[in-house]
């Protein structure tokens, strides 16, 4: 691990570099907000972004892929992505998010479609510049990461310290003029760090994240699961811009010929209706409400116990901005859940 | 280009035989050997239609061929029904975990199933008399919602009777012609004493409200927790722990499962809807 200071000025030039060797993804502005896309020039790039529309696991797990194809009679024709690409600007949280995946999509059965493109994937993170106005990574405990990157920037003003943690974080380096970072530099950044890890929070959770999965042991037959849900569209934006969602569907397209197709996978969404419906028509989370428990409970009880008790909510706060009724704020359910339960 | 765990590969259907109104068995070859343990499942696929998850029906020692017995029940259920014999579809898996039948050795197994919950039985029923000897005995109870309705009536109605160490009951919900076994659901039919429960396991597998049922009748009887093997059903996708369907609590059921004693999921709620 190494840790240099570049200035800004050589920052782009070491951008445009890349730019000029492979593709690069970098947060650009969309509108007035802010996404991920192909750049094509650093001066497109805003590392000082607040949150990205979309997390960056579509760079991983795309909303549509093709698996493989076919001919009936002629076999199936696996289809496995690589193309090496940077993914520049992304967020600590979204760090932790993209790890969390890279944990699921291994274990058991490794899942190589998902695992090759990020054999491919070379991450630039960058410590936060802007709080989103509904970010509470502090709450979470991913304002800040120290793994999961090959690169971490930190914006000290004139400069960005780059944290060098990987092979690959140094491959992708070795094009930048950069200095060893002086104590003062670190001393810059040590202060953000420290600022970050409280300041990310527009929604404060009232609790450690850890005690989570205990308070829903409770918390079942909660009214709140019905009061939230009874404004619910059932419309999966939740799910949609949720950067530890990673549910989906596996489908086949056929041709105009008939004879050849392509079996893919797309995106799903848990508070979608039909999520869990089987042939013959039972559903066995027929009401919204039983779907909006499900995906709080997936994300601080079922999915923490495949990942070693990390709660698969990382406080982006995308959620909190897309649901247009306003009730898939997590921390909104879970301090309703602390208040009316205790922690004891 | 690499093989994927999502890449199927080809089978014929060598034949298929009615078994009910709504339930086909599809005897599929596939065109290399293909292994799995009883209970496991496998995603047959209907090139360009879709696939779906189904437990094979045949026994494991038989590796050229497995039965597959299917009902009509979603989209790509009814086209695998319009299919003939020499159709071209793909197999891939065996996926989960299927039924521990050594640890079943020298206990009574107690077998309770209903509709097409027959079919992952089958598999189970011919495994166990594969080595009847090892059990201290096989004891089945079935139920159907009418005599038509029964799959496997060839076999069931006859020489599966028959068998030493095997002891077979059935009901049907609505009787009609000459049936003159039990009438009403199939926990109706079950005692306290049809097994010896201080040694013996329990295997249920149905629609998810005969399970429920059974099962709370089972615990009545007194059957340990972690000795009551439950068939589980939900939604599912990829068919080995990535898509997200079939989560049941912690578990997903196509890797965890689809067979889990009841001692693993009694603690969330809801199991059954």
């Amino acid at each position: 691990m190494t840790t240099k200071t570049i200035s800004k000025k050589a920052f782009k030039e070491f951008v445009n570099a890349i730019i000029a060797a492979e593709k690069v993804i970098g947060v650009q502005a969309k509108g007035e907000r802010f996404d991920f896309a192909e750049l094509t020039s650093a001066d497109d790039l805003r590392l000082d972004y607040d949150v990205t529309l979309q997390a960056p696991k579509k760079y991983f797990l795309p909303p549509c892929e093709t698996l493989m194809t076919f001919e009936v009679g002629g076999g199936y024709q696996s289809h496995i992505a690589d193309e090496p690409f940077v993914l520049l600007g992304v967020h600590p949280y979204d760090v932790v998010a993209i790890a969390q995946m890279d944990e699921l999509f291994s274990q058991n059965n490794a899942d190589v479609h998902y695992l090759k493109r990020r054999a491919n994937a070379t991450i630039v993170a960058v410590d936060v510049v802007t709080a989103s106005k509904n970010v509470f990574a502090s709450s979470m405990k991913t304002a800040t990461t120290r793994t999961g990157f090959d690169i971490l920037l930190t914006d000290i003003g004139n400069a960005y310290v780059m944290e060098i943690a990987t092979e690959k974080g140094r491959k992708l380096a070795a094009q930048a003029t950069a200095t060893v970072a002086s104590a003062d530099d670190l001393a810059k950044r040590e202060s953000i760090w420290k600022a970050n890890e409280k300041g990310l929070n527009k929604h404060p959770l009232e609790v450690n994240p850890e005690y989570l999965g205990k308070l829903l042991d409770k918390a079942y037959d909660h009214p709140v699961w019905e009061e939230k849900a009874a404004t619910c569209f059932s419309c999966g934006s939740c799910n949609l811009v949720c950067p530890t969602c990673y549910c989906f569907n596996v489908q086949d397209d056929v041709n105009w010929d008939l004879k050849t197709g392509q079996r893919g996978r797309a995106w799903d969404g848990c508070l979608l209706d039909g999520f869990a419906k089987v042939a013959g028509g039972h559903d066995f989370r027929k009401k919204r409400a039983d779907r909006f428990r499900h995906r709080l409970y997936r994300k601080a009880k079922y999915v923490p116990a495949k990942i070693d008790g990390q709660i698969a909510c990382v406080g982006c706060g995308r959620c909190v901005g897309a649901c247009l009724p306003d009730i898939a704020n997590p921390v909104s359910v879970y301090n309703r859940l602390v208040d009316d339960l205790g922690i004891g | 280009m690499k093989h994927t765990l999502y890449q199927p590969i080809n089978a014929r259907i060598a034949e298929i035989i009615d078994e009910s109104p709504t339930i086909k068995s599809f005897i599929v070859v596939p065109e290399t050997e293909f292994k799995f343990e009883t209970g496991q499942f496998v995603e047959l696929t209907l090139p360009g239609r879709g696939e779906a998850p189904f437990t094979p029906s045949s026994s494991p020692a038989v590796t050229e061929m497995m039965e597959i017995s299917i009902m009509k029940a979603g989209r790509v259920t009814a086209l695998l029904h319009e299919c003939a014999p020499d159709t071209l579809v793909g197999i891939r898996g065996p996926y989960g975990r299927g039924y521990p039948v050594d640890d079943f050795v020298g206990k009574h197994v107690y077998i309770i199933g209903g509709g097409v919950g027959l079919a992952p039985i089958r598999s189970l029923f011919l495994t166990l008399v594969d080595r009847v000897g090892d059990f201290k005995s096989v004891v089945c109870r079935f139920g159907a919602r009418s005599p038509q309705d029964f799959i496997y009536k060839k076999a069931l109605f006859g020489p599966w009777r028959k068998l030493n160490g095997v002891d077979i009951e059935l009901t049907v919900d609505q009787a009609n012609g000459d049936w003159d076994d039990h009438v009403g659901v199939v926990t109706s039919i079950l005692r306290p004493d049809d097994v010896d429960i201080a040694n013996a396991v329990a295997v249920v597998c149905g629609p998810p409200i005969m399970m429920k049922f059974a099962t709370k009748k089972l615990l009545e009887f007194g059957f340990p927790h972690d000795r009551i093997y439950l068939s589980m059903e939900k939604n599912m996708s990829c068919g080995f722990g990535k898509c997200g369907h079939c989560m049941l609590g912690k578990y997903y059921v196509c890797k965890d499962g689809p067979v889990f004693t009841y001692d693993q999921i009694e603690t969330y709620p809801n199991i059954w809807d």
